[in-house]
């Protein structure tokens, strides 16, 4: 089975690698980036633990393959912070309480983050709807849906 | 979870990936959007030597009107049908079903030609494309087409030849005075349907029934499609008595299977319950009074 050299743009820098056809996006952003803030949850595109944006768009990185991602630009939690200050989802989180034991919170990030690139003002349903794909067994959402708010505010 | 080792490939043309699949015969398997495959591989269900990723297909991905049908490109991803305008203002039993297929994250890889080729009775958008009496578009040495209703063979068994990629899916415009349901039962987001069912009817002049066609998710090992029912309908006038019965007709030719989604009474049941539902929305949507 042929290794594969790919090449991907993440958090804004060009980082290679030689893969094999089976391993996943998280775990090469995981382990041969050493970027741990992207986590897996339930290995089973359920959870969302491991949410990062693919050009752009929010996706499962335990759902595709490291080498479909040659040549795309990811970007995962550690990138969210701009020069040194938290994006407005992070003040979010960290004002309105929007986690506990925080396992779900990158994931999290990730999608609301996207979400708000795409609609501005989101309704109450809106986010909800936007994280359906996101499990947190702590909070019960309602901070969560708070600390969007207060990000899409912050945003405006 | 990581899957048994394979060999990818990624075709830039049609030509290059139909090449691959010809030559790797029965070893090869298409990936798409991936969000029912790469979880098989992951959990050892399936195993293939060989993966032929589409995603980098140049024009497979579209939604355009042409000859009196929708066309629709099997790479095209959920999250594209779930913001289309002619979908939302033509199509409401596609309208309906989209946001309640997966999440919206797995709905931004996951595409319309796996959702329908992948031949598993769980997926939601085969049973809609009988409804609406789509056709798919097959390339292999040469084009042809096959309805979707002649398309399900089996559990995860279709028509679609080894050497073949579904490419397009052609959705016939509909008449006035036309109108379409799908209403789902799942347990939770991400959840496969415990039932679910959908419709597309067309009425005449005079407000009776003139066409109406009737097709149920995860109701056996294809999607199941009550011709009896549809044909009762016909002629008649859409009252509630007359939705009911073809509910019930309908519901008789399911056979789920019992699982943790509940006994196959319970989901007789509800497939009855949705069917009359997506009759009733159907027809309203179609304009009767």
């Amino acid at each position: 089975m042929a290794k594969h050299k790919i090449s991907v743009t993440i958090n804004g820098a060009v980082r290679e690698a030689e893969v094999e056809s089976r391993l996943l996006l998280v775990h090469l952003i995981r382990e041969n980036f050493a970027m741990t803030g992207t986590h897996v949850g339930c290995d089973t595109s359920h959870c969302g633990a491991c949410t990062v944006h693919l050009d752009g768009q929010p996706v499962k990185s335990c759902t595709v393959l490291a080498v479909q991602a040659d040549g795309c630009k990811i970007t995962t939690v550690e990138g969210l912070e701009q020069g040194g200050k938290l994006h407005a989802v992070q003040e979010g989180f960290t004002e309105k309480h929007g986690l506990q034991c925080g396992f779900c919170t990158p994931g999290m990030l990730m999608t609301t983050s996207a979400l708000l690139e795409r609609n501005k003002n989101p309704s109450e349903l809106e986010i909800r709807q936007a994280i359906s794909g996101n499990l947190c067994r702590c909070t019960g959402y309602v901070n969560i849906v708070n600390a969007v708010q207060y990000a899409a505010e912050k945003m405006r | 979870m990581i899957p048994a080792a394979f060999d990818y490939h990624q075709p830039g043309t049609l030509a290059e990936a139909l090449k691959l699949l010809k030559e790797h015969g029965n070893e090869a398997k298409v990936l798409s959007g991936g969000m029912s495959l790469l979880p098989m591989l992951k959990l050892r269900l399936a195993s293939f030597e060989h993966l032929v990723d589409i995603n980098r297909v140049p024009g497979l991905d579209y939604i355009k009107e042409k000859g009196g049908n929708l066309c629709i490109g099997a790479m095209t991803r959920q999250a594209t049908l779930e913001r289309s305008d002619v979908i939302k203002s033509k199509f409401p039993i596609l309208a309906d079903a989209v946001p309640l297929i997966a999440d919206p994250l797995v709905r931004n890889r996951g595409t319309i030609g796996g959702n329908v080729a992948n031949g598993d009775p769980g997926n939601d958008q085969p049973a809609i494309m009988i409804a609406l009496g789509a056709t798919y578009v097959a390339q292999g040495s040469k084009e042809r087409t096959v309805a979707a209703n002649q398309f399900y063979k089996g559990l995860y068994d279709t028509a679609l030849a080894r050497n073949e990629i579904l490419t397009e899916i052609r959705i016939p415009m509909p008449p006035a005075r036309s109108g379409g349901a799908y209403t789902k039962l799942k347990r939770k987001t991400g959840d496969f349907a415990v039932a679910a069912a959908a419709v597309q009817v067309t009425l005449g002049k005079n407000g009776a029934i003139e066409s109406a066609r009737i097709a149920l998710t995860n109701a056996g090992l294809t999607p199941v499609e009550a011709v009896d029912a549809g044909k009762y309908l016909s002629g008649k006038m859409p009252d509630d008595k007359t939705l009911m019965e073809a509910a019930k007709m309908a519901a008789a030719k399911s056979s789920p299977s019992a699982d943790v989604r509940g006994s196959v009474e319970y989901k007789k049941e509800m497939a009855r319950v949705l069917t009359a539902r997506a009759l009733k929305s159907a027809v309203q949507r179609a304009g009767a009074n």
